[in-house]
């Protein structure tokens, strides 16, 4: 008994299919009952007023916009070291996902900004590497839709991804460099306030707590939809070769 | 591989070869600027290491569809793969000829540009440093798109899109080690930054764009 043995597509689908009821019900109800004490049970804040609550929201969201990619990256080796279709085709599936949480990290992220920073957007490095982000995830799933033979594009993806990651990690650092100074850390040390490390900014446990029940609900909900998607492309698969099968019979 | 470095350098510099493209459309992109923003010499002077970048990446991105599309057609890069020289060599040759086509003329004129862009005398040393290693870089990670591009038929915006973030970090870097003299910081810094970026690309990406390539010739 290994985890390899869900490489088998059978077992993958078997396994996939007993969990996913229960991951997207426990997804849900985390998410609702995480919104609901956020949004309604919690204080609003001494100088940001209502507008905090967003948090909630857009640090789920950018945590998983970010991991997603770690997800794809150990998913893409996988199949480049193991060549387990499975993998890469769950790889295929997480990247809309990590796009959609990246632009709703963006677009929260711009909502909040407007009312406490002022303007929709600005040259931050955390805002400028998410809108790198966002254009990677953009070229990594362009280039699975452009490659016909599924094998081809599974190789190329899996080569644009480990590049992509070297490459995405440069950036970050290339535009801390070049916007440094310009924004002090306080108005986005969140994550920083988030975990503690930060003593002033800390955030206070009445918002902890449904924050981290969001970030549990959010990583269910990617799970769940990963899962999902994963089995629709096996599914896409297997037609397509029974569909082939018939023609040639 | 002396040989088809002579040879890309030929095909690239006969009459079509497309090898003056890239270098009107950097010629274009730095008369319409000014033409654009205003002929104010402050503020021209202020922004022309940032559009002279700009534009060496544009007149990189392109050109880059050559590297690989025309040897791929007609079977040429088949044969390149049977020869006695490993595929990474190709692609590093074939970035290095494109390199040689675009990046390096390109280059050359920059001074004479930044003349009409009205840059200050002491940013020229800087512009053309950063602009020799990074138009390198920016010819390998092109090589390294177009590798992965080969295969789909009109991979232009596709090959577009996938390297324009993979050219963020040396457009960053060469553009603030271009102006950093004008806005009284170290030059240094940022031009090391490059230079590695420049010579982890020789190292690596050749490989990556030799993967690439072999999947898109199976």
């Amino acid at each position: 008994m290994s985890l390899w043995e869900y490489a088998n597509p059978v077992k993958f689908m078997r396994l996939s299919g007993a969990v996913l009821p229960w991951v997207s019900a426990l997804a849900a109800i985390s998410i609702v009952s995480a919104l609901y004490w956020g949004f309604f049970l919690t204080p609003e804040d001494f100088r940001q007023g209502a507008t905090v609550k967003i948090i909630f929201i857009h640090v789920p969201a950018a945590m998983l916009a970010i991991n997603a990619w770690f997800m794809m990256l150990l998913t893409s080796l996988i199949w480049v070291i193991r060549r387990h279709h499975v993998s890469a085709l769950a790889a295929r599936a997480a990247a809309p996902i990590g796009f959609v949480m990246t632009l709703i990290a963006l677009i929260t992220g711009a909502v909040w900004g407007q009312p406490m920073w002022g303007t929709w957007w600005a040259w931050d490095p955390r805002l400028t590497s998410f809108l790198i982000l966002a254009l990677f995830y953009l070229g990594y799933m362009a280039l699975w839709e452009a490659v016909d033979n599924p094998d081809t594009a599974a190789d190329l993806t899996a080569v644009l991804c480990l590049v992509g990651t070297v490459f995405a990690v440069l950036s970050r650092y290339a535009v801390n460099f070049w916007n440094q100074g310009l924004h002090q850390g306080a108005s986005i040390g969140r994550v920083e306030a988030v975990t503690g490390a930060d003593v002033t900014e800390k955030i206070s446990n009445v918002y902890f707590y449904p924050l981290g029940l969001s970030i549990l609900g959010f990583v269910l909900l990617f799970i769940a939809l990963v899962l999902l998607r994963t089995r629709t492309e096996i599914r896409v698969r297997r037609t397509s070769a029974l569909l082939a099968r018939e023609r040639i019979g | 591989m002396i040989a088809l470095l002579i040879r890309d350098l030929r095909i690239a510099t006969r009459a079509g070869g497309g090898a003056g493209l890239g270098l009107a459309f950097f010629l274009m992109v730095v008369v319409l600027v000014p033409l654009g923003v205003g002929p104010e010499t402050q503020l021209l002077a202020r922004i022309a290491p940032g559009i002279l970048w700009v534009g060496a990446l544009l007149a990189c991105l392109l050109t880059l569809d050559r590297i690989f599309a025309l040897d791929f057609e007609d079977g040429t890069l088949d044969a390149l793969l049977c020869a006695p020289l490993p595929l990474s060599g190709v692609v590093l040759v074939k970035s290095l000829a494109h390199w040689l086509v675009t990046g390096l003329p390109l280059t050359l004129i920059s001074p004479l540009l930044g003349v009409l862009l009205n840059l200050p005398p002491e940013g020229y040393f800087w512009l053309m440093a950063s602009l020799l290693p990074g138009t390198l870089s920016l010819s390998v990670i092109g090589a390294f798109g177009a590798a992965l591009t080969v295969g789909v038929r009109r991979g232009g915006l596709l090959l577009s899109l996938l390297v324009l973030p993979l050219y963020v970090p040396t457009l960053v870097f060469g553009a603030e080690c271009a102006s950093a003299l004008m806005a009284f910081k170290d030059p240094l810094a940022p031009f090391i930054f490059l230079l590695v970026i420049t010579l982890g690309s020789l190292a690596f990406l050749p490989m990556a764009g030799a993967a690439a390539l072999r999947a898109n010739l199976r």
